[in-house]
Parts: C-alpha cells; structure tokens; sequence
C-alpha cells in the first residue's frame, strides 16, 4: 500500500487551525518525502502538538490541505487511520495491562492478525530491548520503557507513516539512544517518520527539519542546509561571567544576536572579521573571557537566528 | 505558618474564581437536593388515585363517596360499574385503592344493621396502603356521625346505631410487609448507581490516562468503541439484577409471581437508559473527580423522584412531571409489579415504553455527543 502518494508520503496545505482568538497553527504548509525522517522542531507553544493532531486525523483543521500517503485525511480520515501511526507526548498505556497485553489490544484494534501481530511484536520487542519484560504490567515500567512499550504499540499494524509527537520527552538518555535506534531502522523498513521535538541536539538526527514558531513554519531543509542558511557567522565566547559578555557584546555593531549557553556567549555575527573588533571592545570594557572562536552554528543558532525568536 | 495559610487560601479562591462551574458545582446540587428532600420526601399521603364501584345507587352511598375527595387524602379517578373494571384498575396502577359499595348499603343502615364497606389497597407500596386504610377508617367515622345526625335532623327520631363494617383488603401484599415494597426497590435503585457510575468512571478514565486519543487514531468506529466499552456494564448490570432479585426471593422471602421473562426485558430497557446516562455524564465530564461529583448530584435525585421510597402522587405537580425522565420510576414500577402482582406487558406497556425512549434518546445523545475527535 506504501508509495501510492508518489514521492510525498504527508502533504499540508495552508493548515490554520484556531483555538479562540489564539492562531495555534496558522497556514502551515510542509511536505514530507517517503522515508524521511521529518524534524518539527519549536519552543513549547509553537502549535506542533496541533498540526500533529490535525496531520493525525484527530483534529480537523479549519482551513488546509492534508493528504497522506495519498489519501486525504479530512475527507476519509479513517482511511487514513489505517496507515498511519500516531504516539502522542504521553502514549496511552493501559497501566493495569502487562506489556503482551497492551500490544494484543492495539494490534486487534488495527484488525491485526494473529500469526502478523506474534511475529511483529516478538521483532519489535527484541529491538526495544524489552522481551525480558512481556509479562510486567505497564505500569510498573520506566518511563523510557513505557515510551518504548507506546512505540511498539504505534508500530504493531505496520503503519507507512510514523507521527511521534515529542517522543523523547522526559526519557532518559540511554533510552533515548536505544529509542533513535529503533527509528533508524524503522527508516530502512520504508517507514516515513515525522517527528517533533523541543530538543535542538535530536533535531540534528533528523534528515530534514521544519522550524516552527508561533504556529508558523519558518524554514524546511536538512540540517546541514539550514546552518549554511543561517545569515552571518557564529562565535564562541568563553568566559567566567557569560552575562557580562553579553551585555557588553549584545549591541555592538555587526553582531545580530546574542544566545547565552552556559559558560558561553554564542554570538551570531555579520562577518567572521568582527571577531579582533569584538575582543577589543571586551577589553574596553574590561570584561573578562577566555576566547573568541568561530563555530559551527548548532540548530538552536540557526532556530534563533531563522525564526527571529527572543533569545533564551 | 499564618502566611502560608494565608497564600494557601489566596490560591484556593483563585482557583475557584478560575472555574466557572466550580460555583455551580459548589452550591446547585445542594440547593436543589435541598428542594428535591423538601418538597418530594414526604411520607404524607395525598391523593391517593382511587377507584369507586357504587353498586347501590343510593344516597348513602353518594353521601359516603363524597365523603373521600371532600378531605383532600383520595382523588376519585374512576367509576366503575362492575369488579372487573375495578381490578383491571389496581392492576394497571391507575388507582391505588378501591372501593367497593355493596347493593342493599343504605337499606341496612336505615335497618340498624351493620353495612359492609369493602376497601381494596394496592398492597404493593405497604406504607402507602397502611396510611391510606387509617384514612378510610377516619372518613368511615365521620361519615357514621353525619349520616345518624342527618337521620335524626330528617326524622326525628330516636337515633339508631349507623354502623358501618370496613373490610380491608390488601391486594398483593396481604400482610403489607414493608420489605416486600421495599426490596424490589432497592434492586433497581442499586442497579442504577452500579452502572451509570461504572459507565462514567470508566470512559472518563481513558480520556484521563491518555488512552481514548490513541484509540481516536484507530479505525475503530465511534459505535464499536462505545458498544465494546459499555456491554460489560450491561452483562455485569443484568448479573446485579438476577443476584438480587434471587436474595430478595430465597432470603428474604419477597414472592416473586410475575415472568422473569418480563423482569429480563425490563431490566434491559433500565440498563440501557442507565448506561445512556452514564455515558452522557463521561461526555460532560474530563477527569473521574467530575464525573464522581455529577454521579452524586444526579444519582440522588433520580432515588428520591423514584417512588422508590415517597409516593410520586404525593409530590408536587411540577416534581412528578420530571419523574418522567427518571428511568428508575418505570423500573420499580415494573419491579414491583413482577414481583408482587404478576401482571405482564398487558398491563406494564406504558412503563416499557418510557424506558425505550428514554433509553433510546440518552443512548443516541451520548453518541452524537461522543465526538471520535478533540476537538
């Protein structure tokens, strides 16, 4: 069934969706291709929790377009249904069922049969790591478990795209490794995953990245893209007291922004010859640092720097 | 400590402040419950439905008959020309009691003799009936003091002796046991509390834990959700009412005369009204604590409006119109009927079709409530 939208596997269209007077996704057009692995990357509040119910079927925009996998879900969303799969930030886990028990009722309720669903969920376990566990109860597991526990539950009807939203949230980093693991391969199957998230660092495992900010998506390209994209250049400046750095720094000319990062000031600048012109001016000042060093900008400069969002 | 107490109240009232309904929640169930408990839970009996079969004709015995509306206690609903008609009456429940005047009434009381009069109770609410025979025997009294005040103004004569024999007829529950009008009650009323709140509780529990969006992302239809959630309820509910209708019967002794066959389809019609209403109450309500606090708030109400305890035609006009919308007033109808007088659909249709629709409009609003989305 994979492959009957073509080369696009989600398409949106001038997506709105209103909660009152609040603009929560506000004309988003994005589209994602078969096998990608799909960034939807913004603070809390960007409206990426809305667009992914909307692109889910379970929340029906009040203006757009939405085809996935070739079939449009606002006009036959259950059809869509059956190719999709979506984990919401807390996958609803039945905590008085054990880990079988859970996934049996998400495989019946995806018509699963049962030769398909034994041998898919002994696969799906063994990748989580989780076969020792198939007799706990759900709730008695991890949080990173019960994330897997969800992921595998989305998983059991072999669905050709994957909507995660914020799946890592609150997950350990162990788990979280493992957790990109079974996405990788996931991917090699022919699986299309979009997924959103608030941390900059997992967005740069993904192949492409949509930034979203105030219900608005602002750039969609690889990573790589996106940095090469981001005007002017970055520094790194260390120093005992960041802040002083910055106060100092933030207005001075060329400089385009100014992000604090623990023991660092990342400075975005007009030219890489700012830097002599801005560590004369530390001097002046007589702000202390350590070295002023052109970077590689990270997805938390080019998010900052693209979307034009109050540094943090 | 005095300053923590102090932001701590701040916030509560915040909160509140923050919920609109939270007011409503606060104070409506406990000025209406107050008013419900006022008005509807009385043990008085007024206007009590009674049926009359004159079979005398005479002046006496239109003298004794208008004796009955005069004092507010009975309301004459019908008149009867023969005992069929009367039966047909009490058995249906649209009359409570009866009474019967016997040819020759008026000729033995001008004799001196001893005049029967026959009075048949519905049996089955035995408070009702107790009150009422006290009432009959009250109106007997001074009915016997008028009419020799009224011999004796016309003739005046010497008064004789009027005396009038009063022949108590309990139907359906001879003894008027209480737990015999009792008992079938309670059946309905527990049935009622187990399933509406085990209905709410448990669909309100998946939206709480996140479960019901992902089941929204299944194919599964808005009906096969709602059919797979709430036919445990229905079996469970159905198991309730055998378990207890079995106790009442073999312990406690409550003869059951009526069809189980009726008592099954009745405790159909009830369970899906009341798993109706349950899923109504999860539509209003986002977490299991709101959904408790509607339970409470509805559940009472429905008890006291039930005939469960207080006669429904003691209540006030505008109280009895809602027991029309209470599924538990038909329920211990047909209980009761089953139970003590054994009558079938013949006699119990009205009650069955209140309870298919409201069955069928609590059921049908629940689902076209029940939106498979979030918005």
């Amino acid at each position: 069934m994979s492959g009957a939208g073509g080369q696009v596997a989600v398409a949106a269209r001038e997506v709105r969706r209103h909660f009152g007077a609040l603009a929560a996704v506000d004309g988003v057009s994005l589209s994602v291709n078969h096998g990608e692995i799909f960034g939807l990357v913004g603070p809390d509040g960007a409206g990426k929790t809305t667009l992914m119910r909307m692109l889910a079927g379970v929340l029906r925009p009040d203006a757009g377009e939405i085809v996935l996998d070739g079939v449009d879900v606002l006009a036959d969303p259950e059809a869509a249904k059956a190719r999709l799969s979506y984990m919401p930030q807390r996958f609803g886990l039945y905590e008085d069922l054990s880990v079988d028990e859970n996934i049996f009722f998400y495989a019946e309720l995806f018509g699963v049969e049962r030769k398909a669903r034994k041998a898919r969920a002994a696969e799906l376990l063994e990748a989580a790591g989780m076969a020792p566990f198939r007799r706990r109860l759900a709730g008695a597991l991890s949080g990173g478990m019960k994330q897997k526990l969800g992921l595998v539950c989305a998983l059991i009807h072999t669905p050709t795209v994957l909507l995660l939203d914020e799946p890592t949230t609150g997950v350990d980093p162990v788990s979280r490794r493992e957790f990109w693991g079974i996405l990788y391969s996931l991917r090699e199957s022919g699986v299309t995953i979009l997924l959103s998230t608030a941390y900059m660092d997992e967005a740069e495992r993904c192949s492409r990245l949509a930034l979203m900010h105030e219900g608005r998506v602002h750039d969609c390209d690889t990573p790589a893209r996106l940095k090469q994209a981001m005007p002017g250049v970055l520094f790194a400046v260390t120093a005992p007291d960041p802040r002083a750095v910055r106060a100092a720094l933030e207005d001075a000319p060329g400089v385009l922004g100014a992000l604090l990062m623990g023991d660092r000031v990342n400075l975005r600048a007009d030219s890489a010859a700012r830097a002599p012109e801005l560590a004369a001016r530390l001097h002046e000042r007589g702000v202390a640092y350590g070295d002023i060093a052109q970077v590689e900008p990270g997805i938390e400069d080019v998010f900052v720097a693209l979307t034009g969002a109050g540094a943090a | 400590m005095f300053e923590r107490i102090r932001v701590m109240l701040m916030k509560e009232f915040l909160e509140l402040k923050r919920d609109p309904w939270a007011i409503f929640r606060l104070v409506a169930p406990l000025v209406i419950q107050l008013f419900i408990y006022g008005y509807a839970a009385t043990f008085t009996v007024n206007h009590v439905s009674t049926v009359v079969l004159d079979l005398d004709h005479s002046q006496a015995s239109r003298d004794l008959v208008s004796h009955f509306p005069a004092t507010g206690r009975f309301e004459i609903v019908d008149n009867v020309t023969d005992q069929r008609q009367l039966n047909r009456d009490i058995d249906t429940g649209t009359a409570v009691a009866g009474i019967i005047i016997h040819a020759e009434f008026e000729r033995r009381l001008l004799n001196g003799q001893t005049a029967p009069l026959e009075v048949v109770v519905d049996g089955t609410n035995s408070n009702t009936a107790l009150i009422a025979l006290g009432y009959v025997s009250q109106i007997v009294t001074v009915f016997q003091a008028d009419y020799a005040n009224a011999l004796r103004a016309s003739s005046g004569a010497a008064p004789g002796t009027v005396s009038v024999s009063l022949q108590e007829r309990p139907w359906f529950n001879a003894g008027l046991e209480d737990r015999w009008f009792f008992i079938p009650g309670v059946i309905g009323t527990l049935a009622l509390m187990q399933v509406v709140s085990l209905t709410a509780f448990a669909v309100v529990r998946e939206r709480e834990m996140g479960t019901l969006e992902q089941i929204m992302v299944s194919p599964i239809s808005r009906v096969e959700f709602i059919l797979g959630k709430t036919v445990p309820f229905f079996i469970i509910g159905l198991v309730d009412v055998a378990l207890v209708t079995g106790l009442g019967a073999v312990w406690f002794h409550v003869p059951f005369v009526g069809s189980p066959f009726v008592l099954l389809f009745g405790s159909s019609l009830f369970l899906l009204a009341a798993i109706g209403l349950g899923l109504l109450l999860s539509t209003a309500s986002r977490t299991q604590q709101q959904a408790f606090a509607l339970n409470f708030f509805l559940v009472n109400p429905f008890f006291i409006l039930s005939g469960f305890a207080f006669p429904i035609s003691a209540m006030p006009e505008a109280l009895q119109w809602f027991t029309f919308i209470n599924p538990l007033r038909y329920f211990i109808v047909i209980l009761r009927a089953v139970f003590l007088k054994g009558v079938g659909f013949a006699v119990l249709w009205p009650d069955f079709l209140g309870l298919a629709l409201l069955a069928s409009i609590m059921l049908g609003v629940s689902v076209l409530r029940f939106q498979k989305s979030l918005d």
